[in-house]
């Protein structure tokens, strides 16, 4: 293995660049280093300047996410010797604003977000020394989905999202419907008004390269696909009881 | 709402390109399953004019079976028949995306709602072959 490699950094400076642009630097090439080691690297040694997110480097926080040779990677979970000889190009992720250099704006990601009502919602609450009970399937009917660490890999994969940044995209509509799944929520019919739209479920293509991104397996194509089912079955009970089935 | 980020300082805005899809595999094989669908349609034009041609009798159907027999149709018919089962794979995979179905507590594998599906299309397909070249 040469015990070098280049990386093609995209530099951005909002105060006196018009638009993003390439800079290389070499490093070392070791067994054990990930791209996110690489950028450290940069950063301690080359040029100090550089700007990207990270903070727990075990894939659980989410941040470091990033395009590794046009791919949305988790950067500390993307071994360099993956990609010898090189170079790898490094770059922010793909259909977010740049801030600066791999710095990317989530603002819009975290709206959405909110909007999907990510929380346990109850109609009725129960006394407080009562507890909610759920049994192992019960569990399992969400957990797949309650994975995402919000990373937006997803958003960077989507296409569609890219085209229409309107489109509430796969991380917000998985975690929607990790709630909706959840036995102990009550918030479904609230959620489906905001998801069931153009821009919600029936924005997306199914392209499917969201789940194939996912670092954390949680499959927000099958959440998206399982919810368009879920959405008409809701119109097909308003159609034939319009008055309600309950 | 205020725009979220009203606060925050210059950013930077990548434009999609059009040809996006050419970008990685998995985007152009996504842009082919979506073009099947013209094919599918193509297909289906062709049922509609065997079936017209079969009501007005043999000598109309004679004629378009001797269109249907031109190079240029033989070819666009092969491709439409590669991206008609290009199509149906796609859609059979798909299912158990959209579907959850559990039995006795534990979720059913993919391969176990894809199969049916497989089955079926391979039976419907000898059925119909059997009907056609029996006699």
């Amino acid at each position: 293995m040469a015990n070098r490699i280049t990386l093609e950094v995209t530099r951005y400076n909002p105060a006196h660049d018009e638009k993003p642009r390439p800079d290389t630097y070499e490093v070392p090439l070791r067994k054990e280093w990930v791209v996110l080691d690489a950028l450290n690297y940069i950063k301690d040694h080359l040029d100090g300047s550089l700007s990207f997110r990270w903070s727990c480097r075990m894939g659980v926080c989410g941040s470091c996410g990033m395009m590794v040779n046009g791919v949305p990677k988790l950067t500390c979970a993307t071994f360099l010797s993956d990609y010898a000889p090189g170079p790898v190009r490094v770059e922010p992720m793909s259909h977010f604003p740049v801030l600066r250099d791999l710095v990317v704006d989530t603002s819009d990601f975290l709206v959405k977000l909110a909007k999907s009502k990510p929380w346990i919602i109850r109609k009725v609450e129960k006394p407080l020394n009562e507890e909610y009970f759920q049994t192992p399937e019960q569990m399992d009917a969400y957990k797949q989905f309650s994975m995402c660490i919000n990373c937006m890999l997803c958003y960077a994969a989507c296409p569609v999202y890219g085209l229409d940044p309107l489109f509430s995209g796969p991380a917000a509509i998985a975690l929607a419907q990790r709630y909706n799944l959840d036995s102990r929520d009550q918030g479904a019919s609230d959620r489906l008004d905001i998801l069931s739209h153009h821009e919600g479920i029936w924005g997306c293509t199914f392209v499917g390269e969201c789940t194939q991104v996912c670092p954390k397996n949680v499959d927000p194509a099958a959440a998206i696909q399982q919810y368009k089912l879920t959405a008409t079955m809701e119109w097909l009970k308003a159609l034939v009881l319009p008055r309600g089935a309950e | 709402m205020n725009n979220p980020t009203e606060y925050l300082p210059r950013s930077y805005h990548t434009r999609v390109s059009t040809y996006w899809w050419l970008a990685r595999w998995p985007y152009v094989k996504f842009i082919l399953r979506e073009a099947s669908s013209v094919f599918v349609a193509w297909i289906v034009v062709v049922t509609l004019l065997q079936i017209r041609a079969l009501t007005r009798g043999p000598a109309d159907y004679a004629e378009l079976q001797n269109w249907l027999r031109s190079p240029l149709l033989l070819t666009l018919n092969a491709v439409s028949l590669a991206f008609v089962i290009f199509h149906a794979v796609t859609w059979f995979n798909l299912a158990p995306k959209a579907m959850v179905i559990r039995l006795r507590g534990k979720r059913l594998s993919s391969l176990a709602i894809a199969a049916p599906n497989y089955v079926a299309w391979v039976v419907i397909s000898a059925a119909i072959a059997w009907i056609l070249l029996r006699g």
